[in-house]
């Protein structure tokens, strides 16, 4: 017997599974398909304002740094300003994200390279899919747009968030997925990113920057406001 | 690193872990913290409690249909352009692993924190064959560096100070400047963050864990704070999850629920810096990512717990809460557990694991003061679960001689009621009468045990039963019944 098939045997036979399973099936089929909401915290559960103030407050509970924006021409000169305010050079890496390509870099004088990051890249920037008031959290999908390696490989990541993509919940996250990719699809990568990298490993101490980014520089874009 | 348990030796281990100082250092820097930081995340979130039941219930039913769950999940995986390889043993898992990785002419490996390799014993399998395996997070990568074994399920290297591993890196790192100052431990973080950085990049092949898997459409989910786990699933053309099949669960509604009490429960963080779900390999287009995705799925005697007193075990998320909050553990630390998981959910996971006959002492090794299953995100009610090893241990004779011969003795005489009162009326005035100028006995015949550490107080005179047929008396007379 296949180790597949031995284990599916025993799962069965320890749950005394009878012949007839369509209740069983039944069960896991609704489950699945109407993927049922349990309990979400009401602090996520405000207006649009209330969500990125709150978004605000978590994220930075988290030593990651906010910035808000009332246009996203700006995001360019913020992000030069950043860099210059922190040492860094003015050079950063970005995927082919339209929303980020759309913007007029050369004016900053930035020189940004597009692609998957490279060892030696010293900043990132995406273009989070959602943020989520609740903790504080970007959510990031994979693909050429926004490749996945800019959120782990930098010193610094950058990322830019719609006001109007905050949700109060991860559920609602998921709904939002869902409504791009479809029920039951995923892309390759989602990366919840909640704050900057950290270990607690040496010396019963918390420091940040353990392998992934030492700073996450949040531009939240609110042009509603 | 895994060697063979030495769980049946929990008393010598734990003496060994009393005499450790580094070790009693480290863990007392340990104690406060996570307890503080729970209780303080905890508090900080209202629903807590209900979530800590929408967990539990949402493991149950998935535990309950398990077969038909993991039919769903290996589905979504295939259709993801994923590889689902079964394993009976770990044995089995190692093999399929070994394989992937010749496949590919793979020298050296990374690897993401996993408990589940752990017990297969993976890093010792792998260099049996020829192939390095690097450790990436920092708690791991400290203990391959020492051989041993992880102390904490999510604190791999608690029992350390810093003092050991600054010793450890200039002993290991012998290409870098003896004369860097590594004082601070950012200094330490650092330079452990540039060395692995080059492991990252060279490695043929990524290993890590999973905390869930999602049946709803495919996914393998990883919890980490380092970013460790993710830089090795993106950077090596292979990625292969190594997990058990009880990680299940329906849907990402499900494990958003789950995902609220699990670091609030382990670190006493909201949600752990990143949280990775990932969905089979590279898509057309993706600049980046793995071109295989593989995973491993688990049993070793999961499934022979099913439908057992047992079965409530296969609920744990490896939050580590138990640990921390065990006065057994918090004295002695994890490795006097002797094998991969420790303190009260390793307590009642190992004997499931590696048999009761090779693991007897650790259900006894517990005040049973019920802190852990106070505090489980999902409800497991530990120590009823050693309650039923300690049953089977004394059903199979495993029980140590003095106890079932004390237990023997106490219960002859519990089943005979007259002859009970009759030995305590006697016992008692007879021990209070010996014991009357101290109130306390230092030394007793055959309690040496308990007397070694501490004193055995005398009793008053009358026995329970006497004093109580004395104030049910008064009470009657009294008129009030109560």
């Amino acid at each position: 017997m296949s180790a597949r098939a031995e284990i599916f045997a025993n799962v069965r036979h320890a749950l005394a599974v009878s012949g007839n399973e369509a209740p069983r099936r039944r069960s896991v089929e609704d489950r699945l398909r109407h993927a049922p909401q349990g309990v979400i915290p009401a602090r996520g559960q405000g207006d649009a304002a209330a969500r990125l103030a709150l978004f605000r407050d978590e994220a930075e509970r988290v030593s990651a740094d906010v910035t808000e924006l009332e246009s996203a021409q700006q995001i360019p000169a913020a992000i030069a300003t950043f860099l210059h305010d922190r040492n860094l050079p003015a050079r950063l890496r970005c995927g082919s994200d339209p929303y980020l390509a759309a913007l007029s870099w050369e004016a900053t004088g930035l020189h940004v390279e597009k692609g998957r990051a490279d060892p030696s890249d010293l900043v990132c920037v995406s273009h989070a899919f959602a943020g989520v008031a609740e903790t504080g959290t970007l959510v990031l999908t994979s693909g050429g747009d926004n490749p996945t390696t800019l959120n782990f490989l930098p010193d610094t990541h950058i990322v830019v968030l719609n006001a109007a993509d905050i949700v109060g919940d991860y559920e609602a996250a998921w709904q939002k997925l869902r409504m791009v990719y479809g029920k039951g699809l995923m892309p390759r990568t989602v990366n919840f990113i909640t704050g900057p990298s950290r270990s607690a490993d040496i010396g019963h101490s918390l420091l940040l920057g353990a392998h992934g980014p030492r700073t996450l520089h949040i531009l939240v874009v609110n042009e509603g406001a | 690193m895994t060697a063979s348990p030495t769980s049946a030796q929990f008393v010598l281990n734990a003496h060994q872990a009393f005499e450790d100082e580094q070790l009693q250092k480290a863990l007392h820097l340990t104690r406060e913290g996570f307890v503080a930081n729970r209780a303080a995340a905890a508090a900080r979130l209202p629903e807590f409690e209900a979530l800590r039941d929408s967990a539990r219930d949402i493991k149950a039913h998935t535990l309950g249909l398990l077969d038909l769950y993991l039919e769903a999940y290996e589905k979504k995986v295939i259709e993801a352009g994923g590889t689902v390889h079964w394993a009976r043993t770990g044995e089995e898992a190692n093999s399929i692993i070994i394989e992937i990785c010749k496949r590919h002419g793979a020298k050296t490996v990374t690897k993401g924190k996993s408990m589940v390799a752990e017990e297969t014993g993976l890093n010792d399998a792998l260099a049996a064959q020829g192939i390095s395996p690097v450790e990436t997070d920092l708690g791991e990568y400290l203990i391959q560096l020492r051989h041993e074994m992880p102390s904490h399920i999510i604190a791999p290297a608690v029992h350390l100070t810093r003092d050991q591993i600054e010793a450890d890196f200039r002993r290991n790192h012998a290409d870098l400047p003896p004369e860097r100052d590594l004082t601070e431990p950012t200094a330490l973080l650092a330079e452990a963050r540039g060395v692995l950085r080059e492991k990252f990049l060279a490695a043929d092949v990524g290993i890590t864990g999973a905390n869930f898997l999602v049946a709803e459409t495919g996914t393998s989910i990883i919890v980490t704070n380092e970013g460790n786990g993710d830089l090795t699933q993106i950077l090596p053309p292979v990625h292969i999850v190594l997990t058990s099949i009880e990680k299940v669960v329906p849907t990402l509604e499900d494990v958003s629920q789950i995902l609220r009490v699990l670091a609030r429960s382990a670190t006493g963080q909201d949600i752990s810096v990143y949280t990775t779900f990932s969905t089979g390999p590279r898509r057309p287009g993706d600049p980046d990512g793995p071109e295989e995705y593989h995973v491993v799925l688990l049993d070793n005697g999961r499934s022979s717990m099913l439908g057992t007193d047992f079965a409530d075990m296969l609920r744990c998320i490896r939050c580590g809460a138990c640990l921390n909050h065990c006065p057994v553990y918090q004295a002695v630390g994890g490795h006097a557990y002797g094998w991969v998981y420790p303190g009260p959910m390793g307590a009642v996971l190992t004997p499931s694991l590696i048999g009761i006959d090779k693991s007897a002492p650790l259900p006894n090794a517990s005040t049973f003061c019920g802190a852990c299953e106070s505090v489980c995100p999902v409800r497991i009610p530990l120590p009823k679960l050693m309650r039923h090893w300690r049953e089977r241990q004394t059903e199979r004779g495993l029980a140590p001689q003095a106890q079932r011969w004390g237990l023997g003795l106490w219960g002859f005489f519990a089943r005979r009621p007259d002859l009970y009162r009759l030995a305590t009326r006697i016992a008692m005035p007879l021990l209070a009468w010996l014991g009357r100028s101290e109130g306390r006995f230092s030394r007793l015949p055959l309690a040496n045990g308990w007397t070694a550490t501490r004193d055995f107080p005398a009793p008053q005179g009358d026995t329970f039963q006497a004093q109580w047929r004395k104030r049910t008396k008064t009470a009657a007379a009294h008129g009030d019944g109560e």
